[in-house]
């Protein structure tokens, strides 16, 4: 074995340990370990204090592939009759998820001068919110019984419906296609994406039929071949990977994917990690206190924007008062796809400072996000009380 | 009992109970069941939610005496698309009050089968051929959309 490649065993296997770490700890205080990654990622690396010297380039593949692991496990999280149900459903509060959240981020790329196609990674940046986490943080707290659940669940549904339809366009734009381009490119992806939902639905069973085993190493082969296959062609069509790898998600469904699920979750939590850490590496340290208010003002937007959207979502689906207030605050967290849409974001070359904005934003909101529900419970329970006696 | 879809995780039923508890469970796709007790002053809010695997929910069941036929339906629901079971109560004038299931010929008429009936709250499963009705029986019936609305027809008008 040569010397690079003992090199490389030994930086691979101290990183991948630290994480290990890293997310033991995160799990002793019951939070999320993405924004340790990160953290992680930020001290070594570019700018960092131990600078990598033959890893770097194998990260960023397991980061590519981290990617598309997320989406692909995101798609196979909720069914294509799911996502079509909750079109009709929760189309108005999605919508306004939209706008309430996705402005502040268009607003602040602006008012800095980054240009347009910064604007559009922005505001995904600040609208998406971590499904992952929530998810978690709404069954630690045991919310998942609550009443509002439904409606926040219908709400994230409704956000990875709109990625599915932003990240070939966010794709397109940084390829610098221009309006008309854009444009073409948002036609193809909305016509994919409707189809790959026709198939799922009308089809389903023979894609089933193609892909089923009973063998977990068959399935779990054939699944990633055609995930990273599918991704690599939508690269190629510029409709983003990501997107690819999410539709073939979304294709499979019932049992098939739920034990699709179980198989690829360990793989993605290596891989996602990786991916958390390259973030983390290519961000100069250096580079964070100048954006740090900025980061600091989008978070309290941030909070306050998701928080409106939950309080008027449940309000619509005529939930009481505590229930709206939980629903708010269960939107908070941000993580995973502000990441990935910021790394494409920082892979396209645009402003240098919207890398090192968009870890802090998530580094903080992130934590604060499960923090403020562990916190806001026993504080609406009281509340309650206090006004039950009056 | 009212059932809501909760995307992502699975299906969750929820009912009150005579004196007034409001009660719920959360059918995981992974198999666990949560057991969810609802606040007396306010119906959004769980106050306690009991995580349980799926044999120690099997245990709870079978303690608590029910049948599982409800959610095995449902799960078959959930599970096979174009399946739908439906719920059909006998009235006065139902032609079949007093008439055996053989009589009703739905199997071979509709396609669909009867997997249930629910006589005064209690679930009489996979009734024979010889089972006979009476008024206010709840026939369960599973089948497509289609067969499912036919038997609720033959119940009717004969």
């Amino acid at each position: 074995m040569d010397s690079h490649a003992t090199q490389l065993l030994m930086e691979l296997g101290a990183i991948i340990l630290c994480l290990g770490l890293l997310a033991t700890a995160a799990s002793r205080f019951g939070l999320s370990p993405i924004p340790l990654y990160l953290l992680g990622g930020l001290i070594v690396g570019k700018g960092g204090f131990l600078p990598l010297s033959t890893s770097e380039e194998f990260i960023e593949i397991g980061a590519e592939i981290g990617v598309i692991l997320l989406l692909l496990t995101l798609g196979l999280e909720y069914s294509a009759s799911e996502l079509v149900t909750n079109l009709r459903r929760s189309a108005l509060g999605g919508l306004l998820d939209i706008v309430l959240n996705a402005a502040p981020g268009v607003a602040a790329a602006f008012l800095l001068g980054w240009g347009p196609v910064a604007a559009i990674a922005m505001g995904g940046i600040t609208y998406a919110t971590s499904s992952g986490i929530t998810a978690k943080v709404l069954g630690d707290l045991g919310w998942l019984g609550n009443r509002e659940t439904p409606v926040v669940l219908s709400l994230l549904v409704m956000e990875d419906l709109t990625m599915a339809l932003y990240l070939p366009i966010l794709t397109a734009v940084l390829a610098g296609v221009g309006i008309l381009g854009g444009s073409l490119t948002l036609m193809i992806a909305i016509a994919t994406v409707s189809i790959v939902l026709l198939i799922a639905l009308r089809f389903g069973r023979f894609v089933e039929m193609f892909i089923s085993s009973p063998n977990n190493e068959v399935l779990l082969l054939k699944i990633l071949g055609m995930a990273l296959l599918v991704a690599g062609v939508a690269q190629q069509l510029q409709v983003s990977a990501a997107v690819g790898a999410f539709l073939v998600g979304i294709a499979l469904s019932g049992q098939l994917a739920h034990t699709a699920h179980e198989l690829l979750t360990p793989l993605r939590d290596l891989f996602a990690a990786v991916f958390f850490v390259f973030f983390g590496l290519q961000t100069d340290p250096a580079k964070l206190p100048p954006v740090l208010w900025v980061a600091a003002l989008l978070v309290v937007t941030g909070i306050a924007t998701k928080y409106a959207t939950g309080w008027f979502a449940a309000r619509k689906a005529g939930i009481g008062p505590s229930g709206r207030m939980r629903a708010g605050i269960a939107m908070i967290p941000r993580g995973e796809f502000n990441i990935v849409i910021a790394g494409l974001a920082v892979a396209a070359g645009v402003d240098s400072q919207l890398g090192p904005l968009a870890a802090a934003y998530v580094l903080m909101l992130a934590i604060v996000g499960p923090v403020a529900a562990r916190l806001a419970g026993p504080l609406i329970r009281r509340r309650r009380r206090i006004r039950a006696a009056t | 009992m009212d059932r809501i879809a909760l995307p992502g995780i699975g299906l969750q039923h929820t009912f009150t109970t005579e004196t007034g508890q409001r009660l719920g469970v959360i059918s995981h796709r992974s198999g666990q069941r949560d057991l969810v007790i609802y606040d007396d002053d306010d119906p959004d809010t769980s106050i306690s939610c009991v995580q349980m695997t799926p044999e120690e929910a099997d245990g709870l069941a079978d303690l608590l005496g029910t049948s599982h036929i409800v959610e095995r339906l449902a799960e078959l629901e959930r599970q096979v698309d174009g399946l739908v079971t439906e719920q059909i109560p006998l009235g006065t004038d139902s032609p079949f009050i007093g008439r055996t299931l053989g009589d009703t010929a739905t199997r071979t008429r509709t396609g669909s089968s009867i997997v249930a009936v629910v006589r005064q709250g209690t679930v009489i499963a996979s009734p024979r051929p010889d089972f006979r009705f009476q008024i206010d029986d709840v026939v369960v019936v599973v089948g497509t959309q289609h067969g499912t609305a036919a038997v609720a027809r033959i119940f009717r008008d004969g």
